[in-house]
């Protein structure tokens, strides 16, 4: 049983993946989006580099949290639109499984590729090597805690009122993750521990792998009934 | 005991019973008001410190407690219809939303108010305000993504979806606001050295608190009756009300 799962997991992460890469379009969108508002500060705020760098933390997530928010509805709407969702629905494969594995490939299509360009975006304004850390850090543990979070609210608002409806249900909930990296980033300014912050995001990523997947796939149920 | 619930669960039977409670519930609810207005604003002495502004806390305190309250009950409800699919548990929490909202921004309202006195400020970035707000928005949220489904059945479910994870995250959201308050804004100034509150202000506090709750079973059976006849405008108990 256990290796048809993992095989199961593995197809529809594989059938994702190749999905993203053939319509490139929504997977270049969101991320141009991504550095889009990342370029809006330094054009509203100043382009004095202390400035900017107390600025870059906040940047950063507010500019990733709106992408993410973009990003979030390419995860099933093609599916809803084809009606391969109801097929997922009634395989004989746990649906959660296959919700994972698709909160996993856009994960891996929109999470790393953000983290990448966060960096080189760092590095372009000279951060500290401890700044750039903890941009990784913060990325690499809140980016799948969006996905997750998202998801799941993604699937209760697909094909209503459109993205203003998921934005306004996702960045409050949100709201912790941003403040957790972003504290965790103004303490890498100062050279201090991270490690508190560190921690409580992976606790609440924990969190998300245990309940987000489940609440996914009874939401899908829900809208499918 | 089960037998209870099933009986419970039914619409015609909730519209019967909550007919009955609504008029024992009007009256806790006036008399306690009236009590606690009266003792608020008449009887308790004067603060020693904050003078006449402290006696805003009659409304604040009891609409900030039921804010939290009223989201609580509103999960559980989508706890219950998830599991048991119980009508009676969508339309309540259906018909909660709002006043939960309301509750919420009164208690913003009025901590603004008193602020401007108290603080010279209507708004300060104190985390007990700032996680105020976010449950605003939880609230706001909820209210949205049940307005947006044409299908009040799934409405009520992607609802309690929504109110479950909102319910796991209260605790984080509050706790990671403090955590950024705390460590950005020094002392806050909330933390105003308390003395335990004397016995003629906390009398009056009491019963508006009283007065809040059942103010809120009023209105939320009132909401949920309708809601009930909407749903089941066709069956024939409904419509013999209806026609009356």
């Amino acid at each position: 049983m256990m290796p048809e799962y993992i095989k199961i997991f593995y197809v529809i992460l594989k059938r994702d993946l190749t999905l993203t890469f053939r319509e490139k379009t929504d997977f270049i969108n969101s991320l141009t989006f991504f550095v889009i508002i990342i370029l809006l500060f330094p054009l509203t705020f100043s382009t004095k580099s202390e400035l900017l760098n107390s600025l870059m933390p906040g940047m950063i997530w507010i500019s990733a949290l709106l992408a993410t928010c973009l990003s979030l509805e390419t995860i099933f709407r093609s599916d809803f639109e084809d009606g391969s969702i109801e097929q997922f629905v009634l395989s004989r494969y746990p649906l959660v499984l296959i919700v994972s594995a698709k909160i996993f490939a856009h994960w891996l299509t929109f999470g790393i590729p953000l983290i990448i360009i966060s960096l080189i975006l760092g590095l372009l304004l000279s951060l500290s090597n401890e700044m750039l850390l903890a941009i990784f850090i913060t990325l690499i543990i809140g980016t799948p805690i969006l996905s997750l979070l998202g998801a799941v609210l993604v699937v209760l608002t697909i094909g209503l009122r459109g993205g203003m409806l998921l934005s306004i249900l996702l960045l409050p909930l949100s709201m912790p993750i941003l403040i957790f990296s972003t504290i965790a980033l103004q303490n890498a300014a100062l050279t201090q521990s991270i490690v508190a912050e560190t921690y409580f995001l992976a606790g609440i990523l924990i969190l998300a792998i245990t309940f987000a997947p489940v609440a996914a796939a009874s939401a899908l149920r829900i809208r499918l009934s | 005991m089960y037998k209870w619930i099933h009986r419970f669960g039914s619409p015609k039977y909730f519209y019967n019973i909550s007919l009955r409670l609504s008029k024992w519930v009007t009256i806790i609810c006036i008399i306690s008001f009236v009590c606690g207005v009266y003792g608020g604003l008449v009887l308790a002495p004067a603060d020693y410190q904050q003078g006449d502004s402290f006696r805003i806390i009659y409304l604040h305190v009891p609409a900030a407690w039921m804010s939290l309250f009223v989201y609580m009950i509103i999960a559980l409800c989508g706890a219950v219809s998830l599991i048991w699919h119980i009508k009676i548990t969508d339309i309540i929490a259906r018909a909660s939303a709002p006043i939960g909202a309301s509750f919420t921004f009164l208690a913003l309202a009025t901590g603004a108010i008193w602020g401007k006195p108290m603080w010279g400020t209507y708004w300060v970035w104190d985390a007990r305000l700032t996680s105020e707000l976010i449950l605003l928005f939880l609230y706001l949220g909820y209210m949205a993504l049940q307005s947006a489904f044409e299908n009040k059945r799934i409405a009520a479910r992607a609802g309690a979806i929504l109110a479950l994870i909102g319910v796991i995250n209260i605790p984080i959201i509050h706790y990671s606001v403090e955590w950024w308050s705390t460590l950005h804004q020094g002392p806050t100034i909330t933390k105003l050295d308390k003395p335990s509150i004397h016995i003629t202000m906390l009398i009056p506090l009491i019963f508006m608190v009283l007065a809040f709750k059942t103010f809120y079973i009023m209105t939320a059976l009132i909401r949920a009756r309708s809601e009930i006849l909407e749903y089941e405008y066709n069956s024939s108990w409904a419509k013999k009300i209806l026609g009356n």
